[in-house]
């Protein structure tokens, strides 16, 4: 489903993707952990589109379409989300129109009907009623005034009305307590299928109790040092990242 | 066709040629207003930006350009817009069409100004001041029409629209309305204002309006500014607010090539209060102004001033707004914000506030951001698959939202909304 290959990506002139393989079948979730600065959070953007980074080489393909050449809605329309680290606060964007929007944008892309306000609202409230997230937080302007925990369920529940077909989760994990952390494992758990992948990026083990991957790549100065099975998460847990420059 | 006489001369010769003609020539009180008015216009000439409150709009462009009083035959009747409630008072070049109009079975009393003028001595220019501005020193001499309307003491009086409409004239008219607005003690109107015209017609629109609030009144006015883009729209308003009286001003200035809105308060009783709010969405050409002068001169007022102005293209928005806080205004609650959301690197904004304040006991705050698309916000949107213009879309209304919840009426603050939104689907 989606390709990586030899990518490279500069931040103001400083290189920060150094030559990234990945390779992502379909059906699989990936986890993918590093320490802080490693580029985790710069490969998100860059396979979402945000501006402010040259691609210096590489490909990326999704579905065997050049994902880089598409507009951020574009990627997002072709089943592309990302559930970002830092969500963004949209002060006099109300919650529940920014939702609606977002659905019936992709909808119109697939060739659906738009749902009108009713019937959005009862969707909405059923996913959220499945996330334990507080209705109220439909009115209010986009993430202003969450919590950190409930910026992150609000993605999670982003993801569940828009389903994608390829999800980046940058550390959705962090923040949440060890309910909430069950939600949004439940939430991905919940979209898994044959034609559905998911890029796990955590700090923690834990998740990966709950969202068990398929494999697990280690991100160390811009590149893909080590990659293994779920056990390989379960042993930096242990002996933290000084093994992996060893090895 | 012969060359019309442009600038203070042209304007002054036109009054030559109509003084006799123009309504209420035979009251001598009304003759010697309008005389003196044309002598202060005179003295005074169009200001020009060595004024210190005419800094940042020049009016060269108005001062240069010929004008005609409009043609007097009106024949074309205008598209006129869904009401927005029982009562209308329609305006075309400044003159009333009663024909258009549903102003009978309203529980205040609203009529044509030229009609009511005889009555009107001790209250036409009981506010306005010609001999300080040229433009309303304009607007008294070559008046002839505008709107008067009294709503007695404790009535509501609903929603009442003021439409005006300029037409497609061969030359370029000047129209310059006079509207008395009075709400006697515990009365409450809203007042919904549209100014439109063809697109390419140069014409200018002069208004004065003189607003008087007694004891508890409330007056909510929504002025929707959407000229065509190459008028002219130089307006003042002068309101007085007596104790407990509430002055709910919001004014979108969308359309226009140079625009100009002042507003005068006075806020002179006890615990009265104003609101000024408005949106400026400018684009390519078009200048607009937008200049509030507060006066608190009683103690316990409260004022709210919010303006947001959006600027894409080579477009210019001016804010000024003077606060002056007088000696016996004690706790006075004063708070004024201006903010300027920028959409293109040639547009500009230049926005002055000013605070007098001479009693000690006050609380006064004011502010000024100029900022563009937040980039982060915007890709947040994008990565949600919302398009780049309908994304950019949603964040220009969001950063219009504040100033126009500041609108309590809720009829009035839906037309605002629907016309901020029908702006921005012609923009983009
Ligand atoms: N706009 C920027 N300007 C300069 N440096 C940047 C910029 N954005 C990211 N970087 C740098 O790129 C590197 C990688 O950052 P990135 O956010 O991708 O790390 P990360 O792996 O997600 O870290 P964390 O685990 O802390 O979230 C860091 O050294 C960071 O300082
Ligand atoms: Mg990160």
């Amino acid at each position: 489903m989606l390709k990586i290959e030899g990518l490279t990506a500069e931040v103001e002139g400083k290189p920060i993707l150094q030559g990234i393989d990945l390779e992502l079948p379909a059906g699989e979730i990936h986890a993918i952990m590093g320490p802080n600065g490693s580029g985790k959070s710069t490969l998100s953007y860059v396979l979402s589109g945000r501006e402010g980074y040259e691609i210096t080489g590489g490909s990326v393909t999704f579905d065997g379409i050049d994902l880089l050449a598409l507009e951020p809605e574009e990627r997002a329309a072709a089943g592309l989300f990302l559930a970002f680290q830092y969500p963004v606060e949209l002060p006099g964007v109300g919650n529940a129109l920014f939702l609606r929007t977002a659905l019936n944008a992709l909808r119109r892309h697939r060739g659906e009907a738009e749902l009108d306000a009713m019937q959005f609202l009862k969707l909405a409230r059923e996913r959220m009623k499945a996330l334990s997230m507080p209705e109220d937080m439909l009115k209010r302007g986009v993430n202003v005034g969450f919590s950190g925990g409930e910026k992150k369920r609000n993605e999670v529940l982003q993801m569940a009305l828009l389903r994608p077909r390829l999800a980046i989760l940058d550390e959705t994990d962090s923040g949440l307590d060890i309910d909430a952390l069950k939600i949004v494992a439940d939430g991905v758990n919940a979209l898994r299928a044959p034609d559905f992948s998911a890029l796990v990026i955590t700090h923690y083990q834990r998740l990966l109790d709950y969202i068990v991957p398929d494999r697990v790549h280690v991100l160390m100065g811009g590149r893909i040092v080590q990659s293994g099975g779920p056990e390989l998460a379960k042993q930096l847990e242990a002996s933290g990242y000084a093994s992996v420059k060893a090895a | 066709m012969s060359a019309i006489p442009a600038g203070v001369e042209g304007f002054l010769h036109r009054f030559d040629g109509l003084r006799q003609r123009l309504p209420g020539a035979r009251l001598p009180w009304l003759r010697a207003l309008r005389e003196a008015a044309a002598e202060a216009f005179r003295i005074q000439g169009f200001p020009t930006r060595r004024a210190e409150a005419w800094k940042y709009t020049d009016l060269r462009l108005v001062a240069e350009a010929g004008f005609e009083e409009p043609l007097s035959a009106i024949d074309d009747d205008p598209a006129l817009p869904a009401p927005r409630g029982p009562y209308r008072a329609v305006f075309q070049d400044g003159r009333f069409r009663e024909d258009l109009s549903t102003l009978e079975e309203a529980p205040f009393a609203a009529a044509s100004l030229a009609a009511a003028l005889p009555a009107l001595e001790a209250r036409l220019g009981a506010l306005a001041r010609p001999a300080e501005a040229a433009l309303v020193a304009l607007n008294t001499a070559l008046f002839e029409d505008g709107l008067v309307v009294t709503v007695p003491a404790g009535v509501a009086g609903g929603v009442l629209e003021l439409l005006s409409f300029a037409s497609a004239g061969e030359r370029p008219a000047a129209f310059h309305p006079r509207h008395l607005i009075r709400l006697e003690a515990g009365a409450s109107l809203t007042l919904i204002e549209t100014a439109t015209g063809p697109a390419k017609a140069r014409y200018l629109h002069n208004p004065v309006y003189e607003i008087e609030l007694a004891e508890g009144a409330t007056l909510t006015h929504a002025r929707l500014q959407q000229e065509g883009l190459a008028a002219f729209q130089l307006g003042t308003a002068y309101a007085r607010v007596a104790s407990g009286a509430t002055y709910d001003n919001f004014t979108l200035n969308a359309g226009g090539k140079l625009v100009r809105n002042e507003i005068h308060v006075v806020l002179e009783g006890p615990k009265a209060a104003c609101h000024m709010n408005g949106a400026q969405l400018l684009r390519d050409g078009q200048h607009a102004d937008t200049t509030t002068v507060l006066d608190h001169a009683a103690p316990d007022c409260a004022s709210r001033q919010t303006y947001k102005t959006v600027l894409s293209g080579r477009s210019r928005g001016v804010f000024q707004g003077k606060i002056h806080v007088h000696q016996v205004a004690q706790r006075t609650d004063g708070y004024q914000m201006n903010q300027a959301l920028l959409l293109s690197p040639e547009a500009e904004i230049d926005s002055k506030p000013q605070l007098e304040i001479y009693a000690d006991d006050v609380k006064c705050s004011h502010g000024a951001t100029v900022g563009e698309i937040d980039a982060d916000q915007l890709f947040y949107l994008r990565a949600r698959g919302i398009p780049e213009a309908k994304a950019r879309a949603m964040l220009v209304e969001a950063f219009l939202t504040e100033a126009v919840e500041g609108v309590q009426d809720p009829v009035a603050r839906d037309a605002l909304q629907a016309a901020v939104a029908g702006w921005w689907e012609k923009a983009a």
